[in-house]
């Protein structure tokens, strides 16, 4: 494994292949949240965080208990309560050694255990058959992946809210049309390859 | 009777999961490329609402409260597995159409959506009407706009050719058409009055994230109060938020 392949990994889960604009995971708080850049800014380091370890975690538990024990198609089961146990770990450990951290992120770090993307990224990087440091940097890029995306929809929100729009566009639909044009212009960094 | 087929109906249109609820919208966007897929998506969803409805209503007496929703994931996660399992035995092509996004029916909102507001207050029966009809409107709202992207993507639908094949903006097939449409079929239900409620969602800040958005919501709404009131015992609070967070 050269550097640059491993930078290339960043860039494909941070770019490429966004999570939320081009594989549609964590679409709930990618539309829920975006609404305040503040918000946005806390749940991205709070995904961020969650994602990098859970990957970590996931990928250790992966290669080192359920295939030697030949127990893949628990995967799912074992992934998702690992995920949720530790989202509560990292809760806990925040609020007692770094309660400025932890008043940052506030509700949104309990949030993080249904987000789709975490599971998805713990499963895709088995499908894909990264090694613990490739699926380390994945789960880091798509978790930037996700920031980057959602900065930028609470900024164009934010614009959007002092335009007068026709009535039944208000709300989701017109959060959603942003989220189509981000979509066309993430696709030119398909070129990126 | 009568309670049964309004449960049905519920889902279906007054509660659609998908376009009224806004639940469940990853799948829905990710695998909406064609009227098949949708309707294959919809179906496993349905299965293991239905299961998991099932299950949760028997057992709703039987979990203690504080720790419900690491049950209902084990449970949910349980059925999934068959679930994937039965897909991939029996149905090859269906299976590696939707990929990662059958595993991912666990952190499906609508599934611990529907146990946490329905299936863990009322009897088996219901319940499993109540999964049938949100697991039918989930259907329906997947293969309409499974049809409309396979139409104006590629000119077919349920891969019937219906325009000639020198049409076709693929753009509708990609990633951006999945938001197009589904921002197109909620606005014209907006302008046609079905109400949706994703409005009133989206404004109180409390995203439509799941089965934690409720708690979390309520979490948030004591805060203030609990800061007023301080003289509230501190055992009940910690152990309301364990259950939360779990």
């Amino acid at each position: 494994m050269n550097n640059t392949s491993l930078i290339m990994i960043i860039v494909a889960g941070a770019l490429i292949n966004n999570v939320v604009l081009n594989q549609f995971l964590g679409i709930c708080s990618f539309l829920g949240v975006s609404k305040q850049m503040k918000a946005s800014i806390s749940l991205g380091g709070a995904v961020i965080f969650v994602i990098t370890i859970a990957s970590a975690v996931a990928s250790l538990l992966y290669d080192y208990v359920l295939k030697p024990l030949g127990m893949d198609f628990m995967k799912t089961i074992i992934f998702i309560l690992v995920i949720a146990a530790l989202v509560q770990i990292v809760e806990m450990f925040l609020k007692k050694k770094s309660p400025a951290v932890y008043k940052a992120l506030g509700i949104y770090l309990p949030l993080i255990t249904t987000n789709c993307a975490v599971l998805g990224v713990a499963l895709t990087n088995v499908q894909d058959g990264y090694n613990f440091i490739e699926s380390v940097l994945s789960g880091f890029g798509t978790a930037l992946g996700y920031t980057i995306a959602i900065v930028l929809l609470a900024g164009i929100r934010s614009r959007i809210n002092e335009k007068d729009l026709p009535a039944p566009l208000r709300g989701a639909p017109i959060v959603m049309i942003a989220a189509a044009l981000m979509s066309i212009a993430f696709m030119g960094f398909g070129g990126l390859k | 009777m009568k309670k049964y087929i309004e449960r049905l109906w519920n889902g279906l249109l007054k509660e659609n999961p998908v376009l009224v609820l806004m639940l469940g919208m990853c799948p829905a966007l990710a695998v909406s490329t064609q009227a098949a897929n949708g309707i294959g998506m919809g179906l496993s969803t349905l299965a293991v609402l239905v299961l998991s409805n099932f299950v949760i209503s028997c057992l709703r007496k039987v979990i203690p409260d504080s720790v419900r929703l690491p049950c209902y994931i084990v449970i949910v996660a349980s059925l999934v597995t068959v679930t994937e399992l039965l897909i991939k035995a029996y149905l090859p092509s269906i299976y590696e159409a939707l990929g990662i996004y059958i595993p991912l029916i666990v952190v499906n909102c609508i599934i611990l959506g529907r146990a946490e507001a329905y299936a863990n207050k009322h009897t088996p029966l219901l319940s499993v009407m109540d999964g049938i009809g949100m697991g039918l409107g989930f259907t329906v709202a997947l293969t309409l706009a499974g049809m409309i992207r396979e139409l104006l993507g590629a000119g077919t639908v349920f891969g019937l050719r219906l325009l000639p094949e020198s049409f076709g903006m693929t753009i509708f097939i990609q990633p951006p058409g999945a938001f197009l449409v589904f921002a197109l079929i909620i606005a014209v239900m907006n302008a046609i009055g079905i109400k949706t409620r994703q409005r009133q969602l989206v404004e109180s800040g409390c995203d439509g994230n799941c089965s934690l958005c409720s708690t979390a919501c309520e979490e948030r709404k004591a805060e203030p109060a609990e800061a007023v009131k301080p003289a509230e015992p501190a055992g009940t609070a910690s152990v309301q938020k364990g259950g939360d967070q779990a």
